[in-house]
């Protein structure tokens, strides 16, 4: 008689969420960014219930007052805030109330990362000051608001620091004389060349950068009053964008730091974040945590359920046990356009069994790229030899073969004459069997004059229905570097 | 002669009615016609555009509609459809602009194109706006259209777009035909239809009521005007032929439809049966179960397969209770004065495919009121009769007045026509459809009409004040 086989618990790493950022150690690396959804304890505490592992409290400085209203936000068909606008300068509360509910939260939740934004006058006493009452107050960490573009700015504060990388340094260098706890600096996007503002934050002894802050922005003019929004007593003052619409002009910015050695630090990402994907993006180009404003600020702080559900089960796929695993491995996938193999090729193929006829990839290849999707499956396109040639280099004809151009198309189709179909008589009206794309309605790639540039893919509202397919050059990888350089070295 | 216009203020709404046929398919709300209106893909050369028969710019109207441009949706639509409200709410969409819509092929509800369309066209009729058109610069030419129902108002208002006068004959005391008088109240009520009406008599379409033309008034009608176009539908419903017919009890479904319509018929008996399996059919049924009978059945002498109803419109009728009997055939109307039943015979399909009365199979079905819908005749006989001796006679074909389908000209080269007298009885944008290929070949033929009339907002995109581009290479392509 033998035991039963007992089987060992496998021991499997799972992965977390857990991480250091700048020296702070954080439960994730889901933080609320410096705005309204951290404007007091109160809110700050429901969001660590919520799930939040850190929050930047919304910025502290000599009290301010706002004006009403303050938020704009633009919608894109159908869908609400695409883009967000706010005019709200930092908090209009006392600054020794959000001091005591600093303490309060750290004291209530002590593993929960709580941030001090900060923003003073640009004076080394007041700024030394400053740090010393945030700090007494208990938090984990500074973060100097470099950022805000509106209202702040025209009173030298703000994104006018963030915009000179001296003040920008001078700054940073006075809080570093007075900080016991890392220093994050939060850049502006509205400036040429964000390295120089993040350059300067490292030179002037910073422990870490967040980036970006708002874009400077109108977001829309009513049309019946001509007033822009917000409206303040039928006027307006630019404002702070972010939201969705952000996020692309934000990772660039992120990775053209990350990238650079003299201005590299630890990178908390911030704009248009809202998901678990977004936030993978912003860390596979270096960022270690990210901050949300806008996403919670449209549906609540329950958002970071997912975000944090869904990056864990994206790193158990992809075999990341820590963040530390995949931060920043983007990186080197990113390089400027001339390092780029220019004999690279893909073209267009349209996956017949799922094209639904619809024909945005014929229009949109006709008026916005090269004109090489035609309509004539049904009239011998599908006979066309593939010569194998690559546009690029071969032709710079448009419409070389003289194809029907949409305006051809349409006019065709007004001439047809349809009738309405009699059941049991008529079985070829348009209308009469909608399973099945007709094979007239199915555009087809002139492989030979695709330049690879994916736009009829991108317009596809059908998932895998266009897909770019690579074609062997048979040409050696060759970047435009490399082809001036061997070009040079044939002169010479 | 002509009359006043506001046809719509003539249109007797019952109360009682208008509750019982509350629409089939209510108006859209703003807010989800945007929504509705941001679904459509926006497809190049559309299917939708392709089905519609009159090829209204379906996602043109969609995407105005989507941008909040109501006027514009409104005018892009009357422009290929000049009933676009009617049309809106009479087509069976689902074999049409919805049936062909891309949707179905992506595991997805097809656009509601038709709600949309409603949604535009009623905003345009809630503005108090005109249509979007100007008569063109008088021509001197004047055109006689037969028939004053959907055909003949396509081709007054593309007669009118080119500025040749137009005027309508009609042998009913209001205008627009079955599209008055012949559609479902639930889909599309009278005075709908009269509101459209009033619209293209401000653009300058006359009309002359309760005149019957037969063939000496055609002949007249020829001689005075530059062209005549014929759009005077279809004939009475065929009768059964059987014993019993002439009882009282005993109507049609035109007649049964119009009746209850205009206000001249307010309920039913509690029995009705319908013969018959059309589209027509299944209208009157369902009318008969609205207006309060107990016990509809419609008649039917082959089988669900086989009816000529759309299958959506017999689902419908089943929804409303209306039993089906199938492969039967009424072989006498049984009653002393009025109706008191219908016997029935049972039919066999044999190999051949004819319908062979089982003879010791009858049924009695008890009814009080019996509604024919078993197909229309034809009643154009007599312009081949009418047409002047030497343009030479109107050629039909099985009582059809035989079209060029491009111009909707006969083979007597100054007479045109279009609709149901053509193609034997097709839908309400069928018969739009081929007065707008008439009107404009009517203004080709005559000759020195523009061809392309232009609206304000197309001049304005060519640089002309008030108005729209690509006009001026519309011009070029005719």
């Amino acid at each position: 008689m033998g035991h039963p086989a007992v089987l060992p618990v496998q021991e499997h790493k799972m992965p977390t969420l857990e991480t250091t950022f700048a020296g702070i150690k954080c439960l994730n690396p889901f933080w609320l960014a410096s705005a309204p959804p951290t404007n007091c304890g109160e809110q700050i505490m429901r969001a660590f219930d919520a799930g939040w592992g850190g929050a930047v409290w919304k910025t502290i400085g000599e009290q301010v007052t706002n004006v009403s209203s303050r938020y704009s936000s633009i919608d894109w068909n159908g869908q609400k805030m695409m883009g967000f606008n706010n005019i709200e300068l930092i908090s209009d509360r006392p600054p020794e109330v959000n001091l005591r509910e600093m303490a309060e939260v750290k004291r209530r939740y002590p593993k929960h990362v709580v941030i001090a934004s900060l923003m003073v006058e640009s004076k080394r006493e007041v700024w030394h000051e400053m740090v010393q009452r945030a700090e007494d107050a208990g938090v984990d960490g500074l973060e100097l608001n470099f950022g805000c573009p509106h209202g702040m700015s025209e009173r030298g504060m703000g994104s006018a620091v963030g915009q000179v990388p001296e003040y920008c340094q001078q700054i940073t260098g006075w809080v570093k004389e007075k900080a016991l706890t890392p220093v994050i600096v939060k850049l502006t996007p509205n400036i040429s060349d964000i390295r120089m503002a993040a350059r300067a934050a490292k030179r002037g002894g910073a422990d870490a950068l967040s980036a970006i802050n708002t874009i400077n922005s109108i977001t829309g003019i009513d049309l019946d009053t001509l007033e822009p929004r917000p409206n303040v007593d039928g006027k307006s003052s630019h404002g702070g964008y972010c939201g969705p619409a952000v996020k692309p002009i934000a990772l660039n910015m992120v990775q053209q730091v990350m990238s650079d050695p003299l201005a590299a630090l630890p990178m908390s990402g911030i704009g248009g974040i809202g998901s678990w994907q977004d936030a993978a993006e912003f860390m596979l180009l270096g960022a270690g945590t990210v901050q949300v404003c806008t996403a919670a600020m449209h549906f609540g702080y329950r958002i970071v359920e997912d975000m944090g559900d869904g990056l864990l089960a994206w790193m158990r796929r992809k075999g990341y046990e820590t963040i530390e695993d995949f931060r920043g491995l983007s990186l080197p996938n990113m390089r400027e356009w001339k390092n780029l193999n220019l004999n690279f090729r893909v073209v267009a193929e349209i996956h017949a069994d799922r094209c639904i006829g619809c024909q945005l990839c014929y229009t949109a290849c006709w008026d916005g790229a090269h004109q090489c999707i035609h309509l004539d499956r049904v009239d011998g396109g599908m006979e066309q030899p593939v010569l194998g040639t690559d546009p690029r280099y071969a032709q710079h004809e448009a419409n070389p073969h003289g194809k029907p151009t949409p305006a051809m198309v349409f006019a065709q189709s007004v001439k047809t004459i349809a009738t309405t179909p009699i059941p049991k008589l008529d079985l070829d009206g348009e209308g009469s069997n909608s399973a099945v794309t007709p094979l007239h309605r199915i555009p087809r790639v002139d492989v030979d004059e695709c330049v690879g540039c994916n736009l009829c893919s991108l317009v596809c509202p059908v998932p895998e229905c266009i897909t770019m397919e690579r074609v062997e050059t048979g040409l050696p990888a060759e970047t435009w570097a490399e082809r001036v350089a061997n070009a040079e070295s044939v002169k010479a | 002669m002509s009359e006043a216009t506001n046809f719509f203020s003539k249109a007797g709404v019952s109360a009682e009615v208008a509750a019982r046929f509350a629409d089939l398919h209510p108006p859209l709300e703003k807010t989800a016609a945007v929504t509705e209106a941001l679904r459509c893909l926006y497809c190049f050369d559309a299917p939708c555009m392709g089905a519609c028969p009159t090829h209204i710019d379906v996602p043109k109207f969609i995407k105005k509609i989507a941008s909040g441009n109501l006027e514009g949706s409104a005018r892009t639509i009357l422009d290929a459809n000049i009933l676009g409200a009617s049309c809106s709410r009479a087509c069976p969409v689902q074999v049409l602009c919805e049936g062909a819509c891309v949707m179905h092929r992506y595991n997805k509800q097809p656009i509601e194109i038709g709600r949309l369309q409603r949604f535009a066209m009623d905003a345009l009729h809630a503005s108090g706006d005109p249509l979007p058109f100007t008569p063109g610069a008088d021509t001197g030419k004047r055109v006689a259209l037969i028939g004053g129902g959907p055909a003949s108002l396509a081709c007054a208002a593309e007669l009118r777009r080119r500025g040749v006068r137009a005027e309508i004959f009609d042998a009913r005391p209001l205008p627009g035909g079955l599209n008055t008088y012949g559609i479902a109240e639930y889909k599309l009520p009278l005075a709908e239809s009269l509101r459209e009406i009033d619209m293209l008599a401000e653009l300058g379409v006359e009309f002359h009521f309760e005149m019957v033309v037969g063939v000496e008034k055609l002949a007249e009608l020829e001689a005075s005007y530059d062209a005549v176009f014929l759009g005077m539908g279809l004939g009475a419903i065929h009768k059964l032929g059987v014993a019993g017919e002439e009882l009282e009890g005993v109507t049609n479904a035109l007649d049964f439809i119009a009746g209850y319509k205009s206000g001249t018929l307010k309920n039913v008996p509690s029995r009705v049966a319908v013969i018959g399996a059309g589209n027509t059919a299944i209208d009157a049924a369902n009318a008969a179960v609205r207006l309060g009978a107990k016990e509809v059945h419609m008649v039917y002498r082959r089988g669900s397969q086989e009816m000529s109803a759309f299958a959506f419109e017999y689902e419908h009728a089943r929804k409303e209770g209306v039993r089906f009997l199938w492969h039967v055939t009424p072989v006498k109307v049984v009653g002393e004065k009025k109706v008191e039943a219908l016997e029935l015979a049972r039919l066999e399909s044999t190999e051949d495919g004819s319908l062979v009365p089982k003879a010791d199979q009858h049924v009695l079905l008890e009814v009080d009121l019996v509604v024919l819908a078993i197909g229309q005749g034809t009643h154009a006989e007599f312009v081949s009769a009418a047409a002047g001796a030497d343009a030479g006679k109107i050629r039909l074909e099985r009582g059809r007045i035989v079209i060029d389908r491009e111009t909707g000209q006969t083979s007597n080269p100054k007479f045109f026509a279009g609709g149901d007298c053509t193609n034997g009885g097709r839908e309400v944008v069928d018969a739009v459809a081929d007065g707008k290929r008439a009107g404009i070949g009517i203004a080709v033929w005559l000759g020195g009409a523009i061809l392309h009339p232009t609206h304000r907002d197309e001049a304005a995109m060519n640089g002309a004040p008030g108005g729209l581009a690509g006009s001026g290479a519309q011009d070029a392509n005719t």
